[in-house]
């Protein structure tokens, strides 16, 4: 207890001095409806202390400083909020805007941009003294303002994102700040709604709601323009309902596969990067939100919209077929695995739980509660591309 | 007109369509501010989906609401919701919508 005590209190603290403490395994998980952060280590599956005070928490999502020091946290209600993740408080919190929704961290650190729904645009800040740098407004080509969407960062400290009701992807280069580039690729689909970069930072992809199909730009060659791939993947097919919209965030390649959740449809979309053609098709239990594959690729997690959402499937990969579904609580709504996969924690907002099971055995090892939590981040965020 | 229809009958629904119980309506709170609000926001200040404060849903009619509801809207991402809400979930959320106290 007192070297939890100690851990949590930290450095400098006198009586804990000697209780150095470093932050690669420490993480935190949303509890969304109270506006609160529980700061938690995944060595020991353990909640070391509550960081309250951060607004309206739904969807928020948070990224790290490369020293893996601060917690950058993108609240719904506009707030940005830097916490230090060895004080366990905040260092700095701005309200940059009514209503927002995620961003990302450059490259290099030094900034942080947010994407707004209200007004639509983009804001980009330091990270250090969390002044503003750039406010990008998002006007698309028809004139109108957009909500901004899949806001990520890519190499040489550019963010790239999605304009949702222009239909328009936009890449904002920050090398020198005081001279923010803006290049745009307009008429790229309706209502991209969710983006991610692939891991090695060249790819960045845009999700179609309004219509079936992933809009493609190569970074590495951007003036190729953005292509369609997976056009029309449900052609012929009346799509479901959409209770809860697919994160592709959590999207990884395992060899030449990538796998994505096929948006209104019970399945999980199996694609060659080598062609970017869709391969394959993995049936599973509901309309798949997150697909995640556990780091090293050998399985896939897959968790659901309404009214499944009590589920978690786990695919193999080298045969395609679930291996096992779970039921981790109620109301599943996001899972992080520990750096190197041997573990992987999943909220359930409903049963006010969050569990950590072994990616081998497949069997849950520890709990702990957690109020209404929804998403988890693990420091190890702090260097990969396009998080 | 076109609206009109499903409405009429939806108003033809049988007797089964009564008032949710005290359980049903924790349910159903709980789904307003969690899975609505996974859209339209946990304080209903709009997000992806609209705002649902109270003076945007006073500014609609009751029936208006039950629809979409129901029936979503087609080419925005408000799914239908009759698959998991019955009319008189829906109406009962419609009251609460308009902040009255069902």
């Amino acid at each position: 207890m007192k070297r939890l005590l100690c851990a949590a209190l930290l450095l400098g603290l006198g009586a804990c001095a000697p209780q150095y403490r470093a932050t690669g395994d420490l993480g935190l998980v949303v509890e969304r409806a109270d506006g609160r952060l529980k700061l938690v280590e995944s060595t020991h599956s353990t909640a070391l202390a509550s960081i309250p005070g951060l607004g309206d928490l739904s969807h928020a999502s948070i990224v790290y400083s490369r020293d893996e020091r601060f917690a950058f946290v993108f609240g719904r209600d506009g707030g940005l909020t830097k916490v230090d993740m060895l004080r366990a408080e905040i260092a700095g919190r701005v309200v940059q805007s009514g209503n927002s929704i995620g961003g990302a961290i450059s490259q290099d650190g030094s900034l942080v941009a947010v994407a707004n729904y209200t007004p639509g645009g983009v804001k980009v800040f330091d990270t250090d003294t969390m002044e503003l740098v750039a406010d990008i407004p998002a006007i698309g080509a028809d004139g109108k303002a957009s909500k901004v969407v899949g806001l990520e960062d890519a190499p040489g400290n550019i963010f790239a994102f999605s304009l949702y009701d222009a239909g328009e992807i936009w890449l904002l280069d920050m090398k020198d700040r005081t001279k923010p580039g803006l290049r745009k690729f307009p008429h790229i689909g309706k209502q991209p709604y969710d983006a991610l970069v692939t891991e090695d930072g060249r790819y960045y992809m845009a999700g179609l709601f309004g219509e079936d199909g992933i809009a493609l730009l190569d970074l590495w060659n951007p003036d190729q323009g953005v292509r369609r791939i997976l056009d029309h993947y449900g052609r012929g097919q009346e799509a479901l309902p959409v209770y809860k919209m697919p994160h592709l965030e959590g999207w990884a390649a395992s060899g030449n596969l990538a796998f994505l959740p096929a948006i209104g449809r019970h399945e999980v979309l199996v694609v060659d990067m080598n062609t970017w053609r869709e391969v394959g098709r993995v049936p599973v239990a509901g309309q798949p939100v997150f697909a995640m594959l556990q780091p090293g690729g050998r399985r896939l997690w897959v968790n659901f919209a309404l009214p499944d959402n009590g589920k978690v499937q786990v695919v193999d990969v080298p045969s395609l077929k679930v291996i096992k579904t779970i039921e981790p609580g109620l109301a599943v709504l996001h899972m992080e695995f520990t750096p190197r996969g041997e573990r992987v924690w999943m909220s359930a907002r409903d049963s006010d739980q969050v569990s950590v099971w072994d990616t081998q055995s497949l069997e849950k090892v520890a709990e702990m509660p957690a109020t209404k939590p929804s998403g988890i981040f693990f420091t190890a965020r702090a260097h990969r591309m396009g998080l | 007109m076109k609206r009109l229809l499903p409405l009429l009958l939806l108003a033809a629904l049988p007797a089964w369509a009564k008032e949710p119980d005290a359980a049903r309506q924790l349910q159903l709170d709980s789904m307003l501010s969690q899975d609505c609000g996974s859209c339209h926001g946990m304080t209903r200040k709009g997000g992806l989906g609209s705002p649902l404060t109270l003076d945007a849903m006073r500014a609609q009619d009751d029936e208006t609401l039950l629809y979409t509801i129901l029936e979503g809207r087609p080419g925005t991402p408000m799914p239908p919701w009759k698959m998991l809400l019955s009319e008189a979930d829906a109406r009962w959320l419609v009251r609460r919508l308009k902040g009255e106290n069902p």
